[in-house]
């Protein structure tokens, strides 16, 4: 079992594996679990700074697609799109990626070359947590334009002892 | 040396905007894991990646432990003129992994 | 215990293993009917299911000449494309050598170690899952054929006693769940109704490919029960009644799973 955030996911899963063994056997509802500790909403706003320095922030352009409930935060299919002619003069440079609860609020930061044709990539990521996912793109103007979107994770009931 | 797997278009219209996927057998350990005996497992992830076409950058990702196990990334490029797209895969404990294709422009 | 008292017990006792009532072949269901789309679509795309890494090793190691034989297994068996079609929709199957069904794991291992020469592959190896996917791949589409062999009829009993006893400290039984509450949640994640169609497969959860004795571990492990060790006749005769249970369901090897 991989969880970014380490020991205190792994009690919280354990302590979720037995209240969901019991739930299936009893029909017992679920208890909510104790929230964990985790990077922050000011340590994600501190990496995008990080990236956007003193530059507005504006919303629009740039377009997230995750799925809205996730099965299992392993590996949570992500898309990120932003709206550009990709030509020499006007295209999106960069696409960066950031969490809020997850160990490190970085997920990923993508570069395009103008032959790039498309500001898209997709790729798979971790989120240790039902969270807020930010993508934040820097234009070849010095603009840099966000979206973000609220991913609710859930957990697996059957988990393994390794 | 890691297993890679590249799809992309063997033929291209010029002009036209292709999908490149890629895929590559690695554990992308984060870090954060404790190990049995309850200390970390030391990160061992890939860190940077590049996709140049014949030889010019069109696409690079830095990555950070939240990509998935054995990472996956899907990005385009404009078909220009026949030749190569070349991978690259650099990583911690100084893992490196390239894999190439070709591609025929009518 | 008196005689009316053991009577009651032995009612309830039954009455347990009736409630297990088997699936009708027209409800059946595999895992992937139960998954998210974004999950469906990983398994679909060959360049996006990452069990393609142990396919494409698989492939090679097929080729590779191995132990004091020097022989690879295309030596014996030529283009697995071929050789093993539909190979691995009959495992487990009966070995007369062992006495016993064998899964498509053991099966490798016998080869290695009597005709390449080789030491055996452990269990949930690299090696081992890849050639074993890359075997199963050859049987993707095709309906899972358990031989109606009366050697087998023991360990396919053996099998099912295992299924829908209660079992483990939460004194549950594997049919409690599939096969009479597929289809519910538990814990938010939809109850499955157990059939092994894609093995080796890539589990989301374990973020690498794993068998199906791993997956059988792992609920018995969930259940609070008695594991066996990977390789045990329990756990053979487990996947054997499984795959029963599942026959002519399609193979789906390498397939995804939360």
């Amino acid at each position: 079992m991989t969880r970014d955030d380490g020991t205190l996911q792994r009690t919280r899963r354990r302590f979720l594996l037995e209240t969901a063994a019991l739930a299936g056997a009893t029909g017992i509802v679920l208890p909510l679990a104790v929230e964990q500790s985790s990077a922050t909403p000011a340590s994600m706003h501190a990496a995008i700074r990080n990236v956007v320095g003193e530059a507005p922030l504006k919303k629009g352009k740039v377009k997230i697609d995750v799925p809205a409930l996730i099965e299992n935060g392993n590996a949570v299919p992500l898309t990120v799109s932003c709206e550009s002619p990709m030509t020499q003069d006007d295209h999106v440079k960069a696409i960066h990626v950031f969490t809020e609860k997850n160990p490190q609020p970085n997920v990923i930061g993508a570069g395009f070359g103008p032959r790039a044709g498309r500001a898209s990539f997709s790729t798979r990521i971790r989120l240790a947590d039902t969270q807020k996912v930010v993508a934040v793109a820097q234009m070849s103007d010095g603009s840099f334009w966000s979206d973000e979107v609220e991913v609710v994770v859930t957990l697996a009931a059957c988990l393994e002892g390794s | 040396m890691a297993r890679a797997l590249i799809n992309a278009p063997a033929k291209a219209k010029r002009g036209e905007v292709i999908e490149i996927k890629t895929l590559i057998s690695h554990v992308m350990e984060t870090g954060f894991r404790p190990d049995s005996t309850g200390k970390p497992v030391p990160r061992d992830i890939i860190t940077e990646f590049t996709c140049k076409y014949n030889g010019e950058e069109i696409f690079r990702a830095e990555l950070f432990p939240a990509i998935a196990a054995n990472p996956f990334l899907t990005f385009f490029t404009v078909a220009g003129e026949s030749g190569t797209l070349s991978f690259e895969w650099t990583g911690d404990n100084g893992f490196t992994a390239a894999e190439s294709v070709n591609i025929t422009v009518e | 215990m008196t005689r009316a008292a053991a009577a009651v017990f032995m009612l309830a006792a039954l009455g347990a293993a009736a409630a297990a009532a088997d699936i009708p072949f027209s409800e059946r269901k595999s895992g992937y009917d139960f998954m998210a789309r974004e999950t469906r679509a990983m398994q679909d795309d060959d360049s996006a299911n990452p069990a393609t890494l142990w396919v494409l090793d698989g492939e090679t190691l097929w080729q590779r000449k191995e132990g004091s034989a020097g022989k690879s297994c295309a030596d014996c068996h030529g283009d697995a494309g071929t050789s093993m079609k539909g190979v691995a929709a009959r495992y487990p199957a009966f070995n007369a050598v062992r006495g016993r069904p064998v899964d498509l794991e053991q099966r490798i291992n016998m080869c290695r170690t009597q005709q390449q020469r080789a030491t055996p592959l452990a269990f949930e190896s690299k090696e081992l899952l890849a050639l074993t996917a890359y075997i199963g791949e050859q049987s993707r589409g095709m309906p899972i054929d358990i031989a109606d062999d009366a050697r087998i009829r023991p360990f396919l009993e053996a099998g099912r006693a295992m299924f829908i006893e209660r079992q483990g400290q939460l004194n549950l039984a594997c049919a409690q769940c599939h096969d009479d509450n597929w289809g519910q949640k538990l814990a938010g994640a939809a109850i499955p109704q157990g059939h092994p169609t894609g093995y080796p497969l890539y589990r989301l959860e374990w973020q690498t490919l794993g068998s199906l004795q791993r997956r059988l571990r792992n609920c018995l492990f969930g259940m609070r029960a008695v594991s066996y060790p990977y390789g045990a006749s329990e756990l053979v005769d487990l996947e054997l009644y499984l795959m029963w249970r599942a026959r002519g369901m399609p193979v789906e090897t390498p397939a995804v799973r939360p």
